[in-house]
């Protein structure tokens, strides 16, 4: 079968900047996010104590109680913006079931529903840990879930590669299309990690800016001042299709995926390779995939975490692909006003990215305040910028040296 | 002190209730968890540990498993207590 072009017809989202993908437009271009000091649980012995929340949604306006109670965060964050998505594709999946799969990614899952039942089993025993904590617990359950509820009966799985699960699975939805295996896909990522146990981790990693005084703008990334990076949690979900399938019945196109890349550090499990080797093979060949030249890239959505490391070796990866013209492409860290969403900032980044391009305006990396002599590109600092955008990059990069590229399309 | 029959029917159907999401007026005493109320295997384990909580028990797994109806579940709580 010949390669099938891949398309996107349907965005959803929920994350600290928006409960829809029109209120996360608005919220990027205003800078705005929910950054706070956590209320959930009580962080006075933690040396971070705030994070990027989700709220306001309620769940039960599409959920079951039952299933509220039941379900651990990051599927019901995963399956409100599921249901963005498919309605704005307009996709009737019963009607496609066998040829339309899942593939949605996540980087710790239901941390929180397992750190409860431990708690339960060795305060009460183990008579106390509830049956659903596996089920509930487990990544996959996401894709298993969403396919319970929607009917999409093709491929189903799940990726894991820490914070480069949305792209991941992005991509693996992407090539299932390419190559014949199915005509639709919901993916993306979903990330609720914000629980004593996924807070005080990131906190004895000392991967998180311990800001704890100026919160708001602790998300600094490729700034000199930048400390580490600032938790958040969400999803996001996006519809692939098959061109043709998609053509067929009616679909508004809103972009096109045209390319994919991704490769292993083979170095350490937190830091990435000197100079972000294995980064700039996962850009090269995503480049390579889509057939097109750096020059051709308009927008680079980075990774950018705001951590010394990231930011630093994720820059000198964009200067060894991209040579002269990484100094005049558009950069910008969305990160810096969402916070990082783990396992779901790939899929945010591509929906804020796609937005770009219909809005044709560049998202800045915002809190910029003071430049790296070692990040010295163009990051698009603080303000939007007007700027017609054809084709953008949005990089990945995850713990474990897992990289993770996408190239997407305009389709106006 | 000691429940009545309908004591103890009232606060298994609360559980019930908020455990499988039903509505009220579909538990009755000869209701079936699985028949009646929809329950699966994983549903049950979960409404033996509500009941456990809801009335300061310990039901062994054996008993657990002859709990199929609320009746049955009304008269093990009574004979318990």
């Amino acid at each position: 079968m010949s390669e099938r072009r891949v398309v996107i017809t349907g965005m959803g989202t929920l994350n600290p900047s928006g409960n829809s993908v029109d209120e996360y437009w608005d919220s990027l271009y205003a800078g705005k996010s929910n950054i706070k000091i956590i209320e959930a649980f009580d962080v006075s012995d933690y040396t971070t104590k705030f994070a990027g929340l989700v709220e306001n949604y309620n769940f039960e306006d599409i959920l079951d109680k039952k299933e509220c109670r039941r379900l651990s965060k990051f599927i019901l964050y995963g399956y409100a913006a599921t249901v963005e998505a498919i309605k704005q594709a307009g996709l009737s999946i019963e009607e496609f079931a066998e040829d339309i799969g899942v593939e949605i990614g996540s980087g710790i899952g239901g941390i929180d529903v397992l750190e409860k039942m431990t708690i339960a089993l060795h305060e009460r025993g183990p008579s106390k840990v509830s049956p659903f904590t596996v089920p509930m617990m487990i990544i996959d359950m996401i894709s298993g879930f969403i396919s319970i509820k929607t009917g999409a009966k093709g491929p189903n799985a799940s990726s894991v590669s820490a914070c480069a699960s949305g792209c991941h699975a992005m991509g693996n939805a992407y090539q299932l299309i390419k190559s014949g295996k199915a005509k639709a896909m919901i993916t993306g990522g979903s990330e609720s990690a914000i629980s004593p146990i996924g807070l005080a981790s990131f906190c004895a990693a000392k991967s998180l800016s311990q800001d704890n005084e100026n919160f708001k703008t602790a998300s600094k990334p490729f700034d000199l001042n930048r400390t580490g990076f600032v938790m958040g949690e969400g999803a996001g979900i996006l519809i692939f299709e098959d061109l043709e399938f998609a053509l067929k019945r009616g679909a508004t196109i809103l972009a096109e995926v045209v390319g994919f890349g991704s490769s292993g550090d083979a170095y350490h499990i937190t830091a990435p390779a000197p100079q972000g080797e294995g980064g700039a093979r996962a850009m090269k060949l995503a480049l390579e995939d889509a057939n097109l030249k750096p020059e051709n890239i308009d927008y680079i959505n980075a990774h950018g975490t705001s951590t010394r490391m990231n930011d630093k070796n994720e820059t000198d990866a964009i200067k060894s692909i991209f040579k002269d013209y990484a100094y005049d492409v558009a950069i910008s860290s969305t990160k810096s006003i969402t916070g990082h969403l783990l396992g779901a900032a790939a899929a945010i980044e591509v929906i804020a990215s796609i937005m770009m391009m219909k809005k044709n305006t560049v998202i800045p990396t915002i809190n910029y305040t003071e430049a790296d002599p070692e990040c010295d590109l163009n990051y698009t600092p603080n303000k939007p910028i007007s700027k017609k955008i054809n084709h953008i990059m949005s990089n990945s990069f995850g713990f474990g040296g897992h990289n993770a590229v996408i190239i997407i399309k305009n389709h106006s | 002190m000691s429940l009545t029959q309908e004591e103890v029917f009232e606060k298994v159907k609360k559980v019930i209730v908020e455990g499988l999401g039903v509505s009220e007026d579909l538990v009755k005493m000869e209701s079936s968890y699985t028949d009646d109320l929809g329950a699966d295997s994983l549903d049950t384990v979960e409404l033996v540990m509500a009941l456990e909580e809801e009335f300061g028990t310990e039901i062994a797994d054996e008993d657990a498993e002859k709990l199929t109806t609320v009746t049955k579940t009304v008269e093990f709580i009574l004979s318990k207590n």
